[in-house]
């Protein structure tokens, strides 16, 4: 498989306090690479460095061509690079269908032209967006696809984590950034979840997954691979069996027996 | 009631509208302060009990489900009452100015309804227009359409003088730049001779293409006031800007607007330009306010420093919350009744202020919503999925 990322001595400081500390390492494309360690070891940093939330303090990160730690967040997600967050971050008044087309901004016309005089232009880009977002959300949930145009704060936390999954994939990304995807959940709803998202994936073809998690037996079921932080430092990677196996690891993170 | 009126009936909406046009006219048509009061109480616990027995949801089914036949209703209405009052200066001009105001809501719903940005200088950019219609009218030939023009850009214009600090700070930073804005605005004019100082300026009637707007008409022994052909023109203005804010809110720049007042780091991780449609907003909401104040100022014939304090701002901004955030039915419903209750109860006057701050506390408290609630949005008038 041809690499999609690469991140070469990524730092990131505050002040003092270094989160990401000369990280390295490579995604290819399809792959689906776990991101373990405790908290605070610099986890969700390294997401927010790649989406351009924060602007690293040093280091490259090349995908396809662009240097994220050089880009605008924007810019980020128009290159296909999408996520979500570790809470949950829905515009809870609009609806799941307004939810979901957030998401997919980078596939819609957005000149006044378009939608203010060219309204049956419209019409037809909304019916097709529409069939879209239906299509996905029902691969998640039928009972959630039925209820699209209702207000996304009207759903319980399981199909809210949902929406938010959807609102990531439904532009087609080439890279999807999932943190904690669990939180919050039952392991039978966590497998569901993950059962649903690897059915995405299917159609997918070339989308590779970089995903925080907690619960070790959705790492070890979905990760081809996994990379340990400990803080902001790389400590282990390879197969999960192999990372789990690891003595730094269990020290660090995993606990001994 | 649902069983009489199935859902896809428009009886409740027309029945609703003639309600409310009647009861126009009589509150218009009273005299008596008494008369008044009694038509002001009655119209509430009319509206209560009617909600009660499920009327005003059936409503707004109905509303929604014919929105043609709802807004040509709203237009009948507004002509009815007019109508009416043929031959009356004031009621005609009240009118007017209610739907010039409802403009102005309509720009301030933009800004602040969906993309977030507390304007507190709404009446400044309202004297704009005016200041600009009286400079205009006065000095030059320019053709009086122009002129209003002008005066919408002229309000953008200047409005995009604050856009920088705006887009730097963020919620109630934001709204203090405003508040100076509007400020500076009002001590401007007061000290500068050329626009009159505090005194003001006067300023000429609109003429469209020959059609004077301040002669009034005449047929035969029927006398008709000139403020009519303002509310003609008013209406005209207020559908259309209506018409522009809906579509608006009915698109993707209206969900883009929305996600930038909700959450800026959803819209950043999501290529949402939240400058761009904070300015987008800003402008076009200040743009929409100077046609409005221009319009006012040909109108009432007279500007001066002292219809643009920071309290009339106030004033738009509580006809905005109060009405519900973002819904311009509810914002004009709401202009009718902060603009027309004081001027017919002349003991309210002195205590505007008072009561329109108690009232915007207790909506805030109470009925967060406003008085018609937003409800989710549909893209398409009717569309089902």
């Amino acid at each position: 498989m041809s690499t999609l990322l690469t991140c070469d001595s990524l730092s990131m400081r505050f002040g003092g306090l270094v989160a990401l500390n000369q990280l390295s390492l490579a995604v290819s494309a399809g792959e689906i690479l776990g991101l373990i360690g405790p908290n605070g070891s610099g986890k969700t940093t390294f997401f927010n460095v790649i989406t351009g939330i924060y602007q690293a303090s040093e280091g490259r990160v090349d995908y396809l061509g662009h240097d994220l730690a050089r880009m605008r967040a924007q810019d980020i997600y128009r290159a296909g690079v999408t996520r979500t967050f570790q809470r949950s971050r829905l515009c809870l008044p609009l609806s799941i269908f307004d939810n979901l087309m957030i998401g997919n901004h980078r596939r819609l016309n957005h000149s006044l032209w378009f939608n203010l005089v060219r309204r049956s232009a419209f019409r037809a880009q909304f019916e097709e967006q529409y069939a879209q977002a239906l299509a996905l959300v029902r691969t998640f949930s039928q009972s959630l696809a039925e209820r699209l145009f209702e207000a996304a704060g009207s759903v319980n936390m399981i199909d809210r984590r949902r929406i938010e999954i959807c609102r990531a994939l439904i532009s087609q990304p080439t890279l999807l950034l999932l943190d904690e995807p669990s939180a919050g959940m039952t392991h039978e709803e966590t497998r569901e979840l993950m059962d649903d998202i690897l059915i995405v994936r299917e159609h997918m073809p070339g989308l590779a997954i970089i995903i925080i998690e907690h619960e070790m037996n959705v790492i070890e079921r979905i990760t081809e691979r996994c990379i340990v932080l400990n803080y902001g430092q790389k400590i282990c990677e390879g197969p999960y069996a192999q990372v789990a196996a690891d003595r730094q690891v269990q020290e660090a993170y995993l606990g001994t027996e | 009631m649902k069983r009489v009126f199935g859902p896809a009936s428009a009886f409740p909406a027309l029945a609703s509208m003639a309600g409310v046009t009647v009861f126009a006219v009589l509150f218009l048509h009273a005299e008596s302060q008494e008369e008044v009061m009694g038509l002001t109480l009655g119209a509430a616990a009319a509206l209560l009990l009617l909600a009660r027995f499920g009327w005003n949801a059936l409503a707004a089914v109905s509303f929604a489900g014919h929105s043609r036949t709802g807004q040509a209703a709203v237009l009948i209405g507004v002509l009815i009452i007019a109508a009416v009052f043929y031959d009356q200066h004031f009621p005609l001009l009240m009118l007017a100015s209610v739907l010039l105001y409802i403009v102005v809501c309509l720009g301030l719903n933009l800004q602040f309804g969906y993309a977030g940005v507390l304007n507190f200088a709404g009446a400044a950019f309202f004297g704009v227009g005016c200041y600009t219609a009286a400079v205009l009218t006065s000095h030059t030939s320019l053709p009086h359409l122009a002129v209003v023009l002008i005066g919408g850009l002229m309000a953008a214009g200047i409005g995009s003088l604050l856009i920088l600090p705006v887009l730097r700070t963020h919620g109630h930073y934001a709204a203090l730049v405003t508040i100076a804005f509007s400020i500076l605005f009002r001590v401007f004019l007061e000290v500068n001779d050329t626009l009159g100082g505090p005194q003001g300026m006067k300023v000429q009637g609109m003429e469209i293409l020959g059609w004077k707007l301040n002669d009034s008409l005449a047929f035969g022994e029927i006398e008709i006031s000139f403020y009519a052909n303002y509310v003609v023109l008013a209406l005209v203005m207020a559908a259309v800007a209506f018409m522009l804010v809906r579509r608006l809110e009915r698109s993707w720049i209206g969900l883009n607007l929305d996600a930038v007042r909700l959450d800026e780091t959803a819209c950043a991780a999501f290529g949402i330009d939240v400058a761009r449609w904070k300015i987008t907003a800003f402008t076009l909401g200040n743009f929409l306010t100077g046609l409005a104040g221009s319009v006012y100022a040909m109108m009432t014939g007279f500007v001066a420093p002292n219809s643009f304090t920071f309290g009339d701002s106030l004033i738009l901004v509580s006809i905005v919350i109060l009405g519900g955030l973002g819904n311009p039915w509810g914002l004009s419903v709401a202009a009718a009744i902060v603009l027309m209750l004081p001027e017919k109860l002349q003991f309210i006057q002195e205590y505007r202020l008072l009561l329109y701050a108690a009232l915007v506390i207790l909506i805030l408290l109470f009925r967060p919503g406003g008085l018609m609630p937003r409800q989710v949005r549909s893209y398409l008038p009717g569309w089902k999925p």
